[in-house]
């Protein structure tokens, strides 16, 4: 009988095809996406040093990527990634990390390094909630969002992650969402190929957590929030500021052209 | 990189952290990031100024963690690492010191240590971080650290630091004060040729990627640094010898631990460095160690002058614990004489080795300044009685 592989399987490590995320979760189509990436723009593997932080998403390189990989403190992959990248900057050095980990308690490395204009990637899954602590409040969760340590709902407002890191000097930043695969893995192939700090915002369902804690329902139905909310940049340009509430632009935001 | 701009061979009038630098790159560290703070500035610096020159990377990051961080980072490129700072940044520097110890990062840490707790006193020397180096990251581990007396051993200590990391793949502590860190003394530069400058093994180039055990050997695994293709696995999770994580075996957590023990333990005696005089028939023996080991030997010696039996030690390694070394020497003495710049942070543990002896604790009358010869004498004088 003829065996099939998945056409990424060979950049995993052996014997570590199966994941631990949770049924449904969106790290998997996060994980697709890179690989498919790396592998349109025939990029070896090899090359790269990924990096992550403590949380779900970290264990998206970790040890799945058949690559160099430091698998760090919560919330400092971006400052172990700096190291990295300025003692080889020849190699790709990518961060791929939680809502979490990089924007509250790793806040203060990220903003330094798209400051520096640090030559690296960073991608953020933003599920909007701290998944592996199980639900609570993040800094990207939603005003009045019911979590575990919100039970009268979110009482503070979310960082709007894109425009942070534009805002401490990021060269390239895009937001796509696990709604949007072949978008993302464009961006992500643009973001790698950017000279200087890259950032990409991935909007990514949780439904064990997020999910269910905010009654958003199930992943299919967080995948149809992401597809019905999300609004292009040049659409954005054209909308009231009322409309875009709940709403979120994706696309390219700073650095190159947008992509189809 | 050129080792001859490296190695500033020469007689020098020079501070302590300038010797510290120096020493830093004669050992070959190619990698400095820090913060900035009193009394240790002045290494950053001059690491500042001369690691451009000899293909090297200096970068001030935006606080200690991500000072530490980086230099995780950097030594994970096979690059030799370094940072420094003063008690403050030690504390910030706890969380990814225990990274560095569970995924075998060699680097060097240098604490220039002043007055706390807190913010205390930048400028007054103290020896107020002993214990925290040793205990200050959660979890089980062995620390190694050195503590320097002079502006030579600045430099001598820096380049044993380096060498010990390299050879045991640890964070080692360089454990310094503002007056070792400020002072101004004569430093001797050796040629380059007679310095001895260990590196960390690492697997064989043509190895296969995932048959690699780079992790958790008591002998020491090579190393499996990034850009060869080792697909290397670090984490600081519990984890085998191949570096894959194991995070729910009790029994994975017992190896994890005592391996990576082991590694220090087993060597305490080799790692063991100690200064002494005049203990073989001591009644008396003052310890000190750093510049209170200086006013232990110079107080010791006065009271031989004076026809007193009266010894001294200087431990240079002050983790590992050396409690063998110290046990010898202080076997002959009735009363041992712990003098520190702190209330006693090392003292229970010399009276936990020297259960049968009359161990004091002997803090300066002013802490942040030395002890006072005729203090040390009149409690001496009472002993001897
Ligand atoms: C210093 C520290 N504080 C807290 C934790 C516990 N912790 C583990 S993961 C996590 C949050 C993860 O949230 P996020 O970064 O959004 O990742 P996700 O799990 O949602 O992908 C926390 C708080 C930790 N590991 N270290
Ligand atoms: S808890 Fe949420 S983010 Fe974590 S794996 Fe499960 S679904 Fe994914
Ligand atoms: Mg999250």
């Amino acid at each position: 009988m003829n065996q099939i592989h998945h056409p990424m399987a060979r950049y995993l490590r052996p014997g570590k095809e199966v994941t631990t995320s949770c049924p449904g979760c969106g790290e998997g189509i996060i994980a697709h996406s890179v690989l498919r990436a790396i592998d349109a723009l025939g990029m070896d593997i090899d090359g790269f040093t990924f990096v992550c932080g403590i949380g779900c998403a970290g264990w998206i390189p970790s040890p799945y990527f058949a690559a160099d990989t430091l698998h760090t403190t919560h919330g400092r992959p971006v400052a172990f990634a700096t190291g990295v990248k300025l003692a080889m900057p020849d190699r790709q050095v990518m961060v791929i990390s939680g809502d979490g980990d990089l924007t509250a308690i790793g806040g203060n490395h990220l903003i330094h390094a798209a400051r520096r204009n640090l030559d690296i990637t960073v991608l953020c899954v933003n599920n909007r909630i701290y998944g592996m602590t199980g639900g609570q409040v993040a800094p990207t969760t939603p005003a009045s969002i019911r979590t575990t340590t919100t039970p009268s709902g979110n009482e503070e407002p979310a960082f709007d992650l894109c425009r942070l890191v534009e805002g401490a000097g990021a060269t390239f930043v895009a937001r796509w969402t696990t709604a949007h695969p072949r978008q993302l893995t464009r961006a992500i192939s643009q973001a790698l190929q950017h000279r200087g700090f890259a950032f990409l915002e991935v909007m990514s369902q949780c439904p064990v957590h997020y999910g269910k804690l905010s009654r958003e329902g199930r992943a299919t139905d967080s995948l149809d929030f992401f597809r019905n909310q999300a609004v292009r940049r040049n659409q954005a340009a054209r909308m009231q500021p009322g409309e875009l509430a709940e709403r979120f632009v994706v696309g390219t935001l700073v650095g190159e052209e947008d992509i189809a | 990189m050129s080792e001859q701009g490296a190695v500033r061979t020469g007689r020098y009038f020079m501070q302590g952290n300038e010797a510290c630098a120096e020493g830093a790159l004669a050992a070959g560290c190619r990698f400095f990031a820090g913060y900035p703070i009193t009394p240790a500035t002045e290494i950053a610096e001059h690491m500042a100024g001369r690691l451009p020159g000899v293909g090297g990377v200096f970068i001030q990051m935006e606080d200690e963690i991500s000072s530490m961080a980086s230099v995780i980072g950097a030594s994970w490129t096979g690059v030799l690492s370094m940072t420094a700072t003063s008690g403050p940044g030690i504390s910030l520097m706890q969380e990814n010191l225990g990274y560095a110890v569970a995924t075998e990062t060699p680097c060097v840490i240098v604490d220039v240590q002043r007055g706390g707790p807190s913010t205390g006193i930048p400028a007054v020397p103290f020896q107020g971080d002993m214990v925290q180096v040793r205990r200050g990251s959660h979890g089980e581990y062995e620390a190694v650290a050195f503590a320097p007396a002079s502006a030579q051993e600045m430099f001598d200590l820096t380049i044993l630091a380096f060498n010990t990391a390299e050879r045991l793949r640890t964070p080692v502590f360089l454990l310094a004060d503002a007056a070792v860190g400020h002072m101004r003394e004569i430093v001797e530069i050796p040629a380059a040729d007679s310095i001895e400058r260990l590196r960390r093994t690492l697997p064989d180039a043509e190895a296969d990627p995932y048959a690699i055990k780079g992790f958790l050997d008591p002998d020491v695994a090579p190393m499996p640094v990034f850009g060869r293709g080792h697909k290397a696995h670090v984490t600081g999770s519990c984890h085998d010898a191949y570096g894959m994580r194991n995070v729910v075996d009790a029994q994975a957590l017992d190896t994890f631990v005592r391996v990576l023990a082991a590694k220090i333990r087993r060597r305490t005696r080799e790692l063991a460095v100690i200064e002494t005089g005049n203990t073989a028939d001591a009644q008396v023996i003052l310890v000190g160690y750093g510049l209170v080991g200086r006013a232990a030997q110079a107080i010791s010696l006065q009271a031989r002058a004076a026809g007193l039996p009266v010894g001294w030690i200087r431990p240079v390694t002050v983790w590992p614990f050396p409690d063998q070394e110290l046990r010898e020497h202080c076997a002959a003495a009735r009363n041992v004489v712990i003098m520190e710049n702190n209330l006693g942070q090392m003292a229970p543990y010399f009276q936990a080795l020297l259960k049968d002896q009359l161990v004091w604790s002997l803090p300066p009358q002013i802490l942040g300044t030395l002890h006072h010869p005729d203090y040390i004498m009149s409690h001496i004088e009472e002993m001897l009685k």
